[in-house]
């Protein structure tokens, strides 16, 4: 099992979640984010006050698949979520121990 | 009240005028007749018919008062209502959207507050203090609890409607006039403070500056024979450069807000911003034609240069940032429009639609200059710029008042008579200036005494953790936006 965490455009979601979808990914949490890598913010003027907004508004998606479909899911989110532009967002992927399913107590891969 | 005098010489000298003609038409008509048939019959007739003629004649002329007086009270009564729309919802919005999501609340309640503490006021000593009277600096208590208040007009003021109508039409000025500082003191004064404050302020500023300038005997008022007539159509001086200066002064003694200018204070809701400036838009036309007293052309004139000074400023402070920043912004184009209204105010029922034009053009860069360059210049913090609007834009407005004033529109002198510098009466402008310097001087000495009270009693600030945590929990118990209930 492994745990995908997709930070991407808030505008690529829809294609992302669909193409997910088309390729079997049944759920997945999505959190609203701010933050900010290499991209720059932008500045607002306000009655000539200027602020810098440097965080700036992303999603975090969340999913736990088994192995085998962990490729096609980077490969989907990849292909969907690029725009070719700084603040495209980042894919970590890291191992889960254990998943379990409250409403029975199922283990393991059953319980995604 | 400054047009109604000609207006009603003009229709009682007609009437007397036709009275003696209609009157003298029976005898002319029978001396043009054989004298010897008729003169029997005719002199015994002659006087009834007179007598029928001279009765209706009588009847018309009181229907036709009745009608101007009726539709005179009906504008005013709207125009009331217009004027208080313009504190609320209107500055309510306008102020609570440029503040911080925690404040909301706590700044429209200040102008909600207003809305019910000075019309208290009002009913009990505020009207006589500004409008009763004849002193040349404060009324007198004539009308304290609104004695003699009624169903009759007060010619003084307004022939034409029952002055319960001027006196419900001036409040609503009385209202808004302290409701404007708030924009000064906003994400940090105390409740109490604010409440003793402008309750203190409108009984020491406010009425003594309204009876100088519009009250009988003041001797700033330009219709009633003032020493220094100043034109003040709709309350330049009385309302803004009095609430504009006296933010100022808050401003510097508060201080400036926790984290100013280095933390970042967007507005938290420029939507709600925008709504509260179209209302302060339309509700203004209440605020400036309603200041005529009258249904008559001078409103129309009032109400016509309004619009194209607000218009004309909300484009040329649109135009300064446009070419400074890159881009015009919203808060820009309604921050404009709003200076334009607060320099009209003095000049609208004086000037035609091109200097109005001129006036909120001019209006709209000064002020962009104020908020945006002088301000920082400075390091004063006038959190929703009460100065730079109001105290500016009203200075600006009355000063191109004693510039642009047109007898043509408002013969306020006498007929005949040079309004302002343009119409070839330049000493107008230095009238003005002791308007302006008076409304300056009091507002700047009465506000600082006052602070100082309030002070002594309430505190004027919060502490520093209630201003971090905000004003809507911290005064008030409560949050503008539950969003998770």
């Amino acid at each position: 099992m492994m745990k995908i965490e997709a930070i991407i455009q808030p505008s690529r979601f829809d294609s992302v979640k669909d193409a997910l979808r088309e390729i079997g990914i049944e759920g997945m949490t999505v959190t609203e984010v701010r933050g900010h890598g290499r991209q720059k913010g932008h500045t607002e003027v306000y009655r000539g006050r200027e602020y810098t907004v440097d965080l700036l508004p992303k999603l975090k998606l969340e999913m736990v698949l088994p192995d085998p479909l962990v490729q096609r899911a980077v490969d989907t989110i990849l292909k969907t979520a690029k725009t070719g532009k700084i603040g495209d967002g980042k894919i970590f992927l890291s191992r889960v121990e254990e998943a379990i399913r409250i409403r029975n107590e199922e283990r393991g891969e059953n319980a995604l | 009240m400054k047009h109604l005098g000609w207006k009603c010489c003009l229709f009682v000298s007609m009437v007397l005028f036709s009275v003696p003609l209609l009157a003298q038409q029976s005898p002319a008509s029978s001396a043009t007749t054989p004298s010897a048939a008729a003169s029997a019959t005719t002199p015994p007739a002659a006087p009834e018919i007179s007598k029928a003629v001279s009765e209706k004649l009588a009847q018309l002329e009181q229907h036709a008062s009745e009608a101007e007086s009726h539709a005179d009270n009906a504008w005013m009564l709207v125009s009331a209502a217009l004027v208080l729309l313009m504190t609320g919802p209107g500055l309510a919005l306008f102020y609570g959207g440029l503040v911080r999501r925690k404040n909301t609340l706590a700044i429209m309640m200040q102008s909600f507050l207003l809305m019910a503490l000075i019309s208290v006021m009002w009913a009990l000593v505020g009207y006589s203090l500004c409008f009763g009277g004849n002193g040349p600096v404060i009324g007198g208590f004539e009308h304290a609890f609104l004695r003699g208040v009624g169903a009759d007009p007060n010619p003084d003021y307004a022939g034409t409607i029952p002055q319960a109508t001027f006196m419900i039409y001036q409040l609503m000025f009385a209202i808004i006039t302290p409701a404007l500082i708030t924009g000064a003191t906003a994400e940090r004064m105390k409740f109490s403070g604010t409440v003793l404050f402008l309750a203190l302020w409108f009984l020491v500023v406010y009425a003594p500056l309204a009876h100088m300038v519009w009250g009988k005997g003041g001797f700033l008022n330009a219709s009633l024979g003032g020493k220094f007539p100043t034109l003040d159509f709709a309350g330049g001086t009385v309302v803004h450069i009095s609430s504009g200066v006296s933010a100022l002064v808050c401003a510097l003694y508060l201080g400036k807000r926790t984290g100013y200018p280095k933390q970042p204070m967007p507005p938290h809701s420029l939507v709600l911003s925008f709504i509260g400036a179209c209302l302060l838009w339309v509700g203004w036309f209440g605020f400036n034609a309603g200041s005529a007293l009258s249904a008559g052309s001078l409103a129309t004139s009032a109400f016509v240069a309004t619009h194209f000074a607000t218009a004309a400023a909300a484009i040329s402070w649109s135009v300064a940032e446009w070419i400074k920043n890159g881009r015009a912004s919203a808060l820009g184009a309604i921050s404009g429009a709003v200076a334009g209204l607060v320099a009209i105010t003095p000049a609208a029922g004086f000037v035609g639609p091109m200097p109005a034009l001129a006036i909120g053009f001019i209006a709209g860069l000064v002020c962009y200059f104020m908020v945006t360059n002088v301000k920082s210049i400075f390091g004063y913090d006038d959190a929703l710029d009460a100065f730079g609007v109001h105290g500016i834009g009203g200075t600006v407005g009355a000063l191109l008042t004693g510039v642009f004033a047109q007898q043509l529109i408002n013969p306020v002198f006498g007929a005949g008579k040079p309004v302002g510098g343009l119409d070839g009466h330049w000493s107008q402008l230095g009238n003005q200036l002791v308007g302006v310097l008076t409304a300056w001087g009091f507002a700047l000495v009465g506000t600082i005494v006052l602070l100082k009270i309030t002070d002594m009693i309430t505190g004027v600030r919060v502490s520093e953790a209630d201003e971090i945590e905000g004003l809507d929990i911290t005064q008030h118990g409560e949050e503008a936006y539950n969003l998770e209930s």
